[in-house]
């Protein structure tokens, strides 16, 4: 062992939200206390082995995460590391030169990232957050020198346009023009803003940009500055992120004590002060009037447009927002070029976009492919498919905005057009699977109620609208609907669409909209024989074993927490319908689908 | 307003003793002259507090000369505001679509079953309060809740319980 010496031994622990929650910080300190214990020699430990925290590398349900890196050897992957773990990966591993297979990552976590093509993300999971150092160290303010020196504003709007970059929050409108418009406002002050706010359910792609490599996002918002003109900017966090909230705040700090934020940045004229705003917790505050309402401390409610914020946004002044993916973009486009980054895509959609994979498919986490990917293509080859055998029912696509695919539209290719034209749309790229124990109804149910909750109630079709919908939707899930529910669905959906007065309203019937659309014979079930077929709106389904259907396993049996259920090997299993306490742990455990 | 929640309140009040407001003059003190002020005054003085009472925003409205109706439509409307005492452990389920999806409905139903108490309600111990979230943003570990600031992920209604149970079981 004496003659092992190791040198510049890299540790990376990843310590995004989903890594520390999975007790990242205490296999970071047991690394620590392991290198020690090896006896490995002090100075040896302090100057070159480092044990590093990073951000998100996007696949959060293999955490925690660890990489060794030994100069030399090839790196490994440990993944679902947990403290205990560590004495003997550093004793074999580091020490003895024996990677640990059993804890190695297998060949899934390889073709997770096999599909992807990861630029944006590029250095999460590399890069301490913490440490400007580190993010100078991996080319970080390159883009922004680059700038400064060679290029005048007119120059960085002509190649953002010219890489074709759409804004990532949503709407995809094309980022270039967008800054134009401010740009040619009169005015001598103009404000920046980015909206981290994220309010989406089942999306947290901004979420672990900020985390994962918060000066990214500062590097981006300098060089949009520039080709805009503008001297301040905020950045409109969610409260919920603390831990995003406490990365921007430190790389804030930082970047403004070595130049890069402040006054003559880089020994130039530019000037750009940039501050953190703390959301209150409101979705409608990702519209950007909202958004603006809550910097200047009111109700986030939206207003009407025109004026357009370019014309009179934050304070009565000229103001562009764009959202941190879109920001996260720039320094690439930068320093890569206009003609790389159109390179990537399709025709209308280019570059990247990440995706936050969840539900039910087997690799979740965050994804980044190049547009123009298909819907099978994510959710089969780089999410791996649908667990415990079952059968896929849809995606949800685009959050509360968005709608539901069917298996039919699988092969539908991801760009902003094709989206829209399946009836989906990008949104801020919440993907969410479904299998055939999801109930299409409840989904509807489910975004509506998030949707009627988030409205600011200003205009009436939003405000009455989307809760009158609520209600017929929650009847037809207790086996209250009518005939004539789904029409009325329908026609109440579209009057909501066009008389709305800001995004919320006018998407928020969407899903009911594309769970009609592609699965009105679900709505149908519930109406006409009140059945659910996905067994999940609990009223409607009867709680019990199909013998035929039943393979005799048990774990049903296992699985009852009020133990409802009676079962000897060999036997069909028996449920107790007044022990049952309907929790539907039986049906999404059972893999043969026998209880109905 | 329900018998249920005036109760509470009663039980509740008696716990707290008075409240010393100097440290939302010293709070807003920071804020003087500054534009846009009205959210993170609320925010730190809830965060020193735990809650805002009808006191402290009166006494808000004083020192940055806004007036209390003002405040309070702009507390009203955003989730993160509270105008009650809140539990020394707030549990945050997430409602997003990834934990609807994968069952979190069921470990709301757990707290309830553990403490008595449903969305947005406080137990009269102040120990715990429920708080259904609409996404934590840790969607590839649903379903996830949030304890203080820690967050516990791939839950399941039994590991749910354990975890509930280890924390109405910590000293005070």
């Amino acid at each position: 062992m004496g003659e092992y010496v190791v040198e510049n031994l890299e540790v990376h622990v990843c310590m995004g939200t989903a890594g520390v929650a999975s007790g990242g910080t205490e296999v970071m300190e047991a690394f620590r206390k392991a290198f020690e214990d090896a006896g490995l020699p002090a100075e040896v430990k302090e100057r070159n082995c480092k044990v590093k925290a990073t951000g998100c590398r996007g696949l959060c349900a293999r955490d925690v995460l660890v990489d060794i890196y030994i100069p030399g050897k090839e790196p490994v992957t440990y993944e679902h590391v947990t403290a205990e773990m560590v004495p003997t990966i550093v004793q074999e591993h580091v020490v003895g030169g024996e990677v640990v297979a059993k804890w190695a990552a297998k060949k899934d976590y390889y073709e997770f990232y096999e599909h992807q093509k990861r630029y944006v993300l590029k250095d999460c999971g590399k890069v301490d957050p913490d440490s400007i150092d580190d993010y100078i160290a991996h080319g970080g303010y390159e883009a922004i020198k680059k700038v400064l020196k060679e290029m005048t504003p007119e120059q960085v709007i002509e190649e953002v346009k010219k890489s074709g970059l759409r804004g990532r929050g949503g709407g995809g409108f094309p980022t270039g023009l967008k800054w134009t418009f401010c740009r040619n406002s009169p005015g001598d002050l103009k404000y920046l803003i980015c909206n981290a706010d994220e309010g989406d359910p089942g999306a947290f792609m901004d979420r672990s940009i900020i985390e994962g490599n918060p000066h990214d996002v500062i590097e981006g918002m300098l060089i949009a500055a520039y080709a805009i003109g503008c001297k301040e900017g905020y950045i409109y966090c969610r409260a919920e992120y603390p831990l995003a909230i406490q990365r921007v705040k430190r790389a804030l700090k930082v970047a403004e004590e070595r130049g890069f934020l402040g006054k003559n940045i880089l020994g130039t004229d530019f000037e750009f002060h940039l501050h953190l705003k703390e959301g209150a917790g409101a979705f409608v505050c990702g519209e950007e009037t909202a958004l603006m309402a809550s910097i200047e401390g009111e109700r986030g409610m939206p207003r009407s447009r025109p004026p357009f914020p370019a014309v009179k946004g934050l304070w009565g002044k000229p103001s562009n927002v764009n959202n941190v993916e879109t920001f996260a973009n720039l320094p690439m486009i930068i320093l890569n070029g206009a003609d790389w980054y159109a390179s990537i895509g399709t025709e209308k959609s280019k570059g990247t976009k990440i995706f936050a994979l969840s539900g039910k498919v087997k690799s979740t986490g965050l994804i980044e492919v190049p547009m123009g990917i298909t819907v099978r293509q994510l959710i089969f080859e780089v999410g791996g498919g649908i667990p415990k055998k079952r059968k896929f029912k849809a995606v949800q696509l685009g959050g509360p905005s968005g709608g539901c695919l069917p298996e039919s539209l699988l092969d539908t290719p991801i760009d902003y057009d094709s989206l829209i034209a399946a009836g989906a749309m990008m949104g801020s790229g919440g993907v969410v699977v479904m299998d055939e124990t999801n109930c299409m109804v409840n989904v509807a149910h489910f975004f509506l109620t998030f949707t009627q909750r988030e409205s600011c109630g200003k205009c009436i079709p939003c405000r009455i609208g989307t809760k009158t919908m609520l209600d017929i939707l929650a009847r037809i899930t207790k086996g209250q609907g009518r005939e004539g529910d789904i029409e009325l669905l329908e026609s109440l959906a579209q009057d909501i669409k066009v008389s709305s007065l800001c995004g919320l309203g006018q998407t928020a019937p969407n899903p009911v909209l594309t769970t009609i659309r592609y699965f009105r014979h679900e709505y149908e079930a519930h109406i006409k024989e009140k059945r659910c077929p996905g067994r999940e709106c609990t009223e409607l389904v009867k709680f019990e074993v199909q013998e035929d259907a039943c393979k005799k396993c048990g774990i049903c049996f296992k699985v009852c927490p009020v133990n409802a259920i009676t079962w000897e090997k060999g036997k069909v299993a028996y449920i107790d319908k007044s022990k049952c306490v309907k929790c539907r742990e039986c049906i999404v455990n059972c893999p043969f689908n026998a209880i109905d | 307003m329900s018998d249920k929640t005036l109760e509470t309140q009663e039980n509740q009040e008696e716990v707290l003793q008075e409240i010393d407001l100097i440290g939302v003059d010293e709070i807003c003190a920071k804020y003087a002259g500054k534009k846009g002020a009205v959210i993170p005054v609320l925010q730190q003085v809830q965060e020193h507090y735990g809650y805002l009472s009808k006191e402290m925003i009166e006494r808000i409205g004083e020192n940055i000369n806004v007036s209390p109706h003002q405040l309070y439509g702009v507390l009203t409307f955003y989730a993160q505001f509270y105008t009650t005492p809140r539990g020394k452990y707030v549990i945050r389920v997430c409602r997003g679509t990834a934990c609807h999806v994968k069952g979190s409905g069921r470990i709301s139903e757990v707290v309830k079953e553990e403490f008595g108490i449903g969305n947005g309600e406080t137990s009269d111990d102040l120990k715990f309060t429920l708080e259904e979230v609409s996404c934590i943003g840790a969607c590839g570990m649903a379903p996830v809740i949030m304890i203080n600031d820690k967050t516990y992920g791939n839950l399941t209604p039994e590991n749910a319980r354990a975890i509930f149970r280890e924390y109405a079981n910590k000293e005070e």
